[in-house]
């Protein structure tokens, strides 16, 4: 584990140092990735799984809106929106995260708590999402249909519904503090009451697209 | 000559000692009688009066750095029980018993609580944290500074060069090439002066490169250490923005002016 972990540290660094001089530029197309596509894209995907609550005809029509764009421009639409940009945040992401040195049990304060929990999600989120479209979309392009009943198998086994609740709140709180990050990265929260005023709008945001998220896939059980 | 106050009591520490830079190290049990409104630094020279660890046994006299004794030099800093601090303005009545005392291992340690600073003065000069004034003819008189400007820069121009907030940061170490929260506060101390303003696009320059500023991850640890209450964070937010529209200038173009 540790050497695979330290292959792929050189790997990035390599990757990076050819990258020379440019760093700034690649952490803000991180920090501007996360929101914009993938942000929008997580709001729009927990969405539509919310219709589930609304019973198997409701969500299998919902998705069904899917089966009218073109397959070629579905998948176009697909690598550029979603793989490509996840790939990138998620990949750098991991660099960002595994040259941190946290230093919880000395600066126990709001902050840094918050600090260590986006890295900590964000390694979660890798893991999480490489399964979550290996059970779906591959299985999809493999000949299954996604539909309510590939969720419903999927959830009908209880560790798997609690793998998938703890990664949508995870990524419902990377979204929600990455928010707030992007704002201090971009300099547009700079006094510390904005970046409070900040901190509580993103909380909100936080706990209520994770009440989406988590109606959403208790709605499959 | 006042003779020391005999009270009886004595002050326990733990120091990490550490012989020779990148060597072994090893924790040490201090005892040294307790005086009235000591800090961690007469604790030290307890010590170095008489080496020897609290099971009896001699050993080398501790070593750290120290200078001016109140708070301004920044030399004496120190991990004390977990929090990197002064050692000078560190008072052992306000401190747990026994005291551990590390070096801010954030940087190459020299030899026992002493360490080498020089990658915070190398990025100082990195940044070009100063103001250029020298021409072949009299520059005269530069701009004006408007007061309320001046008064909240006076803030940020307390930084001692400590290294408290590079040893807080979770993203300052000796393998990343963060620069650290206190050169990046010196670059909007100097952009904020205006003459230093005249060489602003210089210093953003400098940081919007490898080890920069975006490598803040925002756990605003540098700020709640700060022993001066510099605003760090506010600094590197304010930082953020000027590169946001820095970044834009390079993109599309500018003629380098500075505004």
């Amino acid at each position: 584990m540790v050497t695979i972990l330290s292959g792929y540290l050189k790997v990035l660094r390599g990757v990076i140092v050819l990258s020379k001089n440019h760093e700034f530029y690649w952490r803000r197309l991180h920090s501007l990735l996360g929101v914009i596509p993938v942000g929008l894209f997580l709001v729009f995907h927990l969405s539509l799984n919310f219709t589930a609550t609304g019973g198997e005809d409701n969500y299998n029509n919902s998705i069904g809106i899917m089966e009218y764009v073109p397959h070629y421009l579905l998948l176009i639409v697909e690598w550029i929106v979603i793989y490509i940009p996840i790939l990138f945040h998620g990949l750098y992401g991991l660099y960002i995260a595994f040259t941190a040195t946290p230093n919880l049990n000395r600066f126990g304060t709001f902050r840094n708590w918050m600090f260590v929990l986006q890295r900590f999600t964000g390694v979660f989120l890798v893991i999480f999402i490489a399964w979550h479209i290996f059970q779906t979309r591959i299985q999809k392009a493999l000949g299954a249909d996604v539909d309510f009943n590939m969720m419903e198998e999927i959830v009908s086994n209880p560790f798997m519904l609690a793998f998938y609740i703890v990664g949508i709140i995870s990524a419902t709180f990377h979204l929600a503090n990455g928010l707030w990050s992007f704002l201090v990265s971009w300099g547009i929260t700079q006094s510390s009451s904005a970046q409070k005023v900040a901190t509580y709008v993103t909380m909100i945001f936080f706990v209520l697209l994770s009440i989406v998220g988590v109606a959403a896939i208790l709605a499959f059980v | 000559m006042t003779t020391p106050v005999e009270t009886g009591r004595t002050v326990k520490l733990e120091i990490l000692r550490q012989d020779t830079e990148g060597g072994a190290t090893r924790w040490e049990k201090f005892e040294v009688p307790y005086r009235p409104g000591m800090n961690v630094i007469s604790a030290l020279m307890g010590i170095q009066q008489n080496p020897v660890t609290s099971d009896g046994q001699k050993t080398s006299p501790v070593t750290w750095d120290m200078n001016c004794l109140e708070e301004v030099c920044g030399a004496c800093s120190m991990v004390i029980n977990g929090r990197p601090r002064q050692s000078c303005s560190t008072l052992i009545d306000q401190l747990e018993q026994p005291i551990r005392l590390e070096p801010m291992k954030t940087f190459p340690v020299v030899r026992d609580l002493q360490v080498d600073r020089s990658r915070m003065f190398n990025a100082l000069k990195k940044v070009k944290a100063w103001v250029p004034i020298d021409g072949s003819y009299d520059l005269g008189e530069g701009p004006r500074m408007p007061e309320r400007k001046r008064q909240w820069a006076y803030e940020l121009s307390k930084c001692m060069t400590c290294g408290v907030c590079m040893e807080a940061c979770p993203n300052v170490s000796e393998g990343a090439s963060f620069i650290g929260p206190a050169p990046l506060s010196q670059v909007r101390l100097f952009n904020t002066h205006p003459t230093g303003a005249m060489n602003k696009d210089e210093r953003l320059a400098e940081i919007m490169g490898d080890g920069g500023l975006a490598n803040c991850g925002n756990s605003q640890n540098c700020v709640a250490a700060c022993p001066k209450g510099i605003p760090l964070t506010t600094s590197i937010a304010a930082l953020n923005r000027s590169t946001t529209v820095q970044m834009f200038r390079n993109f599309f173009g500018s003629d380098n002016m500075v505004d």
